[in-house]
């Protein structure tokens, strides 16, 4: 139930769009909607996936963001060669939070930054020869090292590099997996691109040449696909699938391994969670290896029980009954989190704009905790993610894609939430406009927040930054007085 | 005098190297301090002045010391026939890499080092025949070359390019101090063809400053890695080229070039007959058609 009526929000959208010059209100007016239960296809109230205006401010990233920093980045034993100047790999270090167990520069390598430094010469004269002995020394220094991935930056794409033949020469001469990816920043219009060309890279130079590997499989394999361990999110995950009796075999990629990549079309069933980041292998394996998939909610008791059961659901008695049981297990801890928190958190209203899932599957864990989401939107989703996100959200709902830093503002100061949920660059501008801000992207250095467990945490952290005292010090006593004693006083 | 640049455009194969290297030649017989910059990968544009096969060129050097930072300009600058200085650019072999972003580097390699700034009254950029990125345009931005010579023929694709090149100098021109100075007619002995770039440079809005002959001569002074002036001073050719510098060092008619209509162009090329006049009725006809 939100506070502002349909005509309300839609007179709200429309005083915000008349700043704008006509062709950039025509352009922006397709990206902001106001949530209609009754529409099935978002297509029709909503255009999404397209290219943002210049002079805008966008919060949108690359390809380059969303192949090494998404996709690749958190497999954990191999290297991930940021292949061009240094700024696009120093940058992007280490900054997503995807936990993994080894030992970082012997086995992991999770939050080393490895470049190939670009230099002017390099773009004039090539960098293939550089590329071919920086293979060599990454395979002196680091034996261990499963493999190697070749993140392109921009000028490998614009130079002409042949990165596939210096991966197939070397890969063949030290018999590792080399995996040239052409996530070059320019293309695309946002970091989904980059999705998806890494999975296609995955495809062809990881899942294919590993067709026919041997592997012992049983009848309750799975896999946790899209979860990228962010403060441990899919530990979180696994432990529950595990109860229930099944069988996690890979996970992807938070924490996971090039075996684990391989070994993942042997599964039973692949479970989803980041459905914008991976549904293209996942429909690859379907199509290929007939594994099944689908896609699953672990944010919240509510949505982790549905989903427990519809993945119990694809199984037998043995796991129906290993489900209930978890379910029963996990009641009386996570009704104790809502007992002590929803009292502290009722009512409260919370926007949201994150990047391709999570501003439709965080949506429960809020509701949850009694409190209502009033706002939500994607960086980088397509339409088949609106699809989903129309039931999530309440009619009169406002909806708004690839939103500019103009319109998020102006949003904010209308709709007046309790809480806003986004990331490090919308941080600070709201806090400073006194109002409680998470980051959604990287929990605010805390999580898990998936799972039971996760709920906990994120149970915490919003009363914890809701309720602050802080927020009470935004007005200085002296203003505070009242304007006459102000005056008097002086 | 102040400092003249000038860069030398043309088709590729036309003889822009040949004819700059002749040319300067002649300028360093009158007494004029030259320097020639190679923009080209291939690096062919000193050859003749130095008796050098390639000369080492900045990017090369560059690259063995890690970076343009570390070179000196007495690494790359080297003095040849008549004290003509001499750098190339350098480049890629062909395929790889990015041989536009070498010339950007080494132009800008030689503007901070002041290879400028001493008394010099011309330097010649002699560019790679076709201007497919913006580092081939380099030498045509704002404070470097003013005065652009296309070097042409009367053959049909080497006029298509003049006319190409004249649409490029327009864009920076509109917004810079660059100018179409005129046409060098490298002569390929086809019919009236002095007419014909004549009548070219008239519909560009510019001249043909001189109608260099063919001769054997160019030839024999090449495969001895000399210009005609050095090789045979008293050669017919070698007085060619010294009209052509003495034309250059007269010449103070720099326009903004009107590029003419690929129409416009095929007209002129039909009336001197280097063109069929086109038959519209066979477009698009195949030959069994044809026959019926």
């Amino acid at each position: 139930m939100s506070e502002m009526t349909r005509e309300q929000t839609e007179a709200l959208i429309q005083e915000v769009l008349e700043v704008y010059p006509e062709k950039a209100q025509k352009d922006r007016a397709k990206h902001l909607t106001i949530n209609d239960q009754e529409i099935e296809k978002s297509s029709k109230c909503i255009t999404s996936n397209r290219k943002s205006l210049p002079g805008v401010m966008t919060i949108r990233g690359c390809a380059y963001a969303g192949s090494k920093g998404v996709v690749w980045g958190p497999v954990k034993d191999m290297i991930h060669l940021s292949h061009g100047p240094v700024g696009c790999g120093q940058y992007s270090r280490a900054g997503r939070r995807n936990y993994y167990v080894g030992n970082t520069g012997v086995d992991t390598f999770g939050t080393i930054n490895f470049t190939s430094d670009f230099q002017e010469k390099d773009i004039v004269f090539g960098g293939d020869k550089k590329l071919n002995k920086i293979v060599d020394e990454i395979n002196m220094l680091f034996p261990l090292a499963k493999g190697l991935s070749i993140q392109s930056e921009c000028p490998i794409g614009l130079i002409g590099d042949d990165i596939e033949a210096v991966a197939k020469q070397k890969g063949k001469e030290l018999n590792k997996t080399i995996v040239p990816v052409r996530c070059e920043g320019f293309r695309g219009v946002s970091q989904s691109l980059g999705h998806h060309i890494a999975n296609d890279a995955i495809r062809d130079w990881v899942i294919d040449p590993a067709t026919g590997k041997e592997f012992e499989s049983t009848d309750y394999d799975v896999t946790i696909i899209g979860d990228y361990n962010i403060g441990g999110d899919a530990w979180a995950s696994r432990i529950l699938l595990e109860e229930m009796g099944l069988r996690v075999i890979a996970q992807w990629s938070g924490d996971g391994t090039l075996a684990e990549m391989e070994n993942t079309p042997k599964a039973k069933l692949n479970l989803l969670h980041c459905y914008r980041s991976m549904n293209y292998i996942s429909r690859y394996m379907e199509e290929k290896f007939g594994v099944p998939w689908m896609e699953y909610n672990f944010f919240g008791p509510t949505k982790i029980e549905e989903s427990l059961r519809a993945i119990a659901a694809q199984f037998d008695d043995k796991i129906k009954e290993g489900a209930e049981k978890v379910i029963e297990k996990y009641k009386p801890q996570w009704q104790a989190v809502v007992d002590k928190y929803r009292p502290r958190l009722e009512g409260k209203r919370v926007m949201l704009y994150v990047g391709g899932l999570r501003p439709r599957h965080i949506i429960g864990a809020y509701e949850d905790l009694g409190m209502e989401v009033v706002g939500t939107g994607y960086e980088f989703a397509h339409n088949d993610d609106y699809d989903r996100t129309i039931a999530e959200v309440g009619n009169a709902t406002l909806i708004y894609d690839d939103v500019t830093g103009y319109e998020f503002e102006e949003f904010v100061k209308r709709v007046k939430p309790d809480l806003i949920g986004s990331g490090i660059k919308e941080k600070y501008i709201f806090q400073k406009m006194g109002i409680p801000f998470r980051q959604m992207h990287s929990w605010d250095y805390s999580g898990p927040y998936h799972g039971y467990d996760g709920f906990a945490i994120f149970a915490r952290d919003m009363d914890m930054t809701l309720n602050n005292p802080c927020w009470d010090s935004m007005t200085p006593p002296w203003k505070r007085m009242g304007d006459e004693t102000a005056i008097a006083a002086e | 005098m102040a400092l003249r640049q000038c860069a030398i455009y043309g088709k590729g194969g036309i003889g822009k190297s040949t004819t700059t290297q002749n040319l300067v030649a002649g300028l360093a017989e009158l007494g004029k301090k030259v320097m020639i910059v190679g923009c080209d990968p291939k690096a062919d544009s000193t050859r003749l002045i130095l008796h050098a096969k390639a000369q080492t060129t900045i990017m090369h050097l560059a690259a063995e010391a890690g970076s343009v930072e570390d070179l000196e300009l007495d690494d790359v600058l080297k003095v040849g026939f008549g004290d003509i200085k001499c750098v190339e650019s350098g480049g890629p072999e062909p395929g790889v890499g990015c041989a536009g972003r070498g010339v950007i580097t080494a132009i800008n390699f030689l503007e901070e080092e002041g290879a400028y700034e001493e008394d010099m009254d011309f330097v010649f950029y002699d560019v790679l025949g076709d201007v497919v990125c913006g580092g081939f345009a380099m030498p045509i931005r704002e404070n470097k070359a003013q005065e652009i010579y296309i070097v042409c023929s009367g053959e049909m694709m080497a006029m298509y390019a003049a006319n190409n090149i004249s649409k490029g100098i327009v864009k920076y021109a509109n917004s810079g101090s660059v100018r179409l100075a005129g046409l060098i007619c490298n002569s390929r002995n086809t019919d009236r063809e002095d007419e014909l770039i004549d009548a070219l440079a008239a519909k560009l809005g510019t001249r043909m400053i001189h109608f260099v002959p063919r001769d054997n001569v160019v030839q024999h002074a090449e495969i001895r890695r000399m210009t005609v002036i050095e090789y045979d001073p008293k050669a017919k050719q070698a007085q060619e080229y010294r009209d052509l510098a003495q034309k250059i060092i007269d010449n103070d008619r720099f326009v903004i070039p009107e590029p003419i209509s690929m129409d416009d162009l095929e007209d002129l090329l039909m009336e001197f007959g280097i063109m069929e006049v086109e038959d519209e009725s066979i477009v698009g006809k195949t030959a069994d058609s044809a026959v019926a």
